[in-house]
């Protein structure tokens, strides 16, 4: 806060702390009136009662477990767009593994060797079936026990990543699209990081700017004038702007 | 003294023969254009200021440019003129965590606002800096770093643009009025009104302005028609232009062109009148720090470390 100088409500900007659990304040609030007024009456019954209807029923949709009930739902932002990066082919992972018997020892595969080659995800820890679900292979396992869908894999990662989850669900980690204003497209964890391999890959950089001892002091010829290196990652739609142009 | 004041060639009495001279050429100069200029000539040259033209001004100067675009570039421009929109003030964080120094941005960012590839200009300059050293010597940085693989081990990188401040320096020197700041909180040029003088990119303690030393040019499958008069619209020779937000894009409701091609998703903007934006999450949640705060310029452009 101590940074945010620009005045936005003329109140020097403090008043902006107040817009944080807005909502969660207001509902306080309207606890607080209620159970002032129940207890000048003395019915302290109906504090509780109130209580036990608004916090009960919401605790105990949950699965009543303690990894499952600190994962809210309602925080999760209920747009993506790109499903979820499988390798071709790979999914569902039924088409092969409904009719195999499950063996739940840790020991060296004979299928999926690439993806035990490049294990390094707390592999000492951990292996295929501490996220993967045995029974369901289509499903993955939280360490609640709870099932959730290759859609839903931020609640996997968000297990130990909390912090990051945290970021995330904010748009702050990782990259959004779309609107600043309006609708946002996500992405989900594994489009960025690879699960068994999660460290984000080195990128070949885009060329420098020229130097100034290198600028050619003629004009270039139209053939001459350099391409934007861009295209060569992302081909212009060229579709569209010769439609534009033609449109003349 | 006096002797020497009189000497001065304000005071020296004009012979007639001079004075006839000197109104003559005066004359012919402006009948030079006359000759060979059309009405569009005339319409540019009393062309008035962009925020005291009425729509039907705006409307005429608009047809006049998307004509004259149309005749130099072959490609049929649509040149916008949206307003800020209402309760809107931009702006930009940029995790200095994540940044690998891919680039990717500076080239998006030449794709989407029409920058000139000859000669070359680019709005973003990507720095590199060691790790562990005093790096905030902006000129002990590397802007010409070019590894086979980005990051590097032992140097983080800081892109640098335009801060789009709230107390912008380069505003108060223009001797035109042709740089000035929008309600929404982006300094924008009039390229029509820019007479090029530079001060203000003597005066912006960021170097994030750049100047037309040379008619720009661009490929013409490359150019992108759709551009805002006060943003990415073709420039002229000897301009001075900088990052404006993507104005084409971000009054649409859009990112940044930046914003969306980042890799790593180093980039955020929003508005920071909304306190559920992202900009302000970063503000109120991380590390922030702007770029020379010590001057003053209040910028809208801020640094953080998301770990």
């Amino acid at each position: 806060m101590r940074y945010f100088n620009i005045n936005l409500k003329g109140d020097g900007g403090r008043g902006t702390i107040k817009d944080v659990d807005c909502e969660a304040r207001k509902r306080n609030v309207w606890l607080e009136v209620l159970a002032e007024q129940a207890r000048s009456l003395g019915v302290f019954a109906i504090v509780v009662a109130v209580l036990v209807s608004f916090g009960l029923p919401a605790w105990a949709s949950e699965d009543g477990n303690g990894a499952a009930a600190a994962v809210r739902d309602d925080d999760i932002p209920k747009f993506f767009v790109p499903p979820p990066p499988f390798s071709e082919g790979i999914f569902p992972c039924s088409q092969c593994h409904a009719d195999m018997v499950v063996n739940k020892k840790r020991r060296k595969l004979y299928y999926h060797t690439n993806i035990q080659k490049m294990f390094n995800h707390a592999e000492k820890q951990r292996w295929c079936l501490d996220c993967h679900n045995p029974d369901d292979r289509d499903k993955l396992r939280l360490a609640s026990g709870r099932l959730i869908t290759f859609e839903e894999s931020y609640y996997l990662c968000g297990q130990c990543h909390g912090t990051i989850f945290r970021d995330w669900k904010a748009g702050v980690h990782g990259k959004r699209t779309g609107m600043w204003n309006g609708k946002k497209e996500y992405r989900l964890c594994v489009h960025c990081h690879n699960p068994h391999s999660p460290r984000f890959k080195p990128l070949k950089p885009l060329p420098p700017p020229i130097k100034p001892s290198d600028i050619k002091y003629r004009r270039l010829s139209p053939d001459e004038i350099p391409p934007n290196p861009l295209n060569k990652i992302f081909p212009l739609k060229t579709d569209s702007r010769s439609k534009d142009a033609k449109g003349n | 003294m006096p002797k020497e004041i009189k000497g001065h060639s304000l005071s020296r009495p004009i012979s007639r023969r001079g004075f006839l001279k000197g109104t003559a050429l005066g004359l012919a100069s402006t009948a030079v254009p006359f000759a060979k200029a059309d009405a569009s000539f005339w319409d540019a040259y009393f062309q008035k200021h962009f925020r005291e033209m009425n729509e039907d001004e705006l409307r005429e100067v608009i047809k006049r440019l998307e004509k004259e675009y149309a005749e130099e570039y072959d490609t049929k421009f649509n040149i916008k003129t949206t307003k800020a929109m209402p309760g809107t003030l931009f702006g930009y964080g940029l995790d200095l965590s994540r940044c690998i120094g891919c680039r990717r941005c500076v080239y998006a960012c030449v794709r989407e606002n029409n920058q000139s590839r000859d000669p070359q200009i680019h709005w973003i300059t990507v720095l590199r800096f060691k790790k562990g050293e005093k790096w905030i010597d902006l000129e002990e940085s590397e802007k010409y770093y070019y590894p086979e693989a980005v990051p590097e081990e032992g140097y983080f990188y800081m892109p640098v643009q335009c801060q789009q401040c709230e107390n912008p320096p380069c505003v108060r020197v223009c001797p035109t009025q042709a740089t000035w700041k929008e309600p929404d909180g982006i300094v924008v040029i009039d390229y029509n009104w820019c007479i090029g003088c530079r001060y203000c990119m003597a005066s912006c303690p960021y170097g994030a302005r750049r100047f037309n030393l040379a008619k720009p040019r661009i490929r013409k499958e490359e150019l992108n028609p759709e551009s805002h008069y006060l943003g990415n619209r073709p420039r002229y020779k000897g301009v001075v232009e900088k990052c404006i937000f993507c104005v084409q894009r971000t009054r649409a409701g859009r990112y940044p062109a930046c914003v969306e091609i980042c890799p790593v998703g180093a980039r955020k903007f929003g508005n920071l009148l909304d306190p559920k934006s992202e900009i302000r999450y970063c503000i109120e949640n991380k590390r922030v720090f702007r770029l020379k705060e010590d001057l003053n310029t209040y910028p809208k452009f801020y640094y953080f470390f998301a770990t």
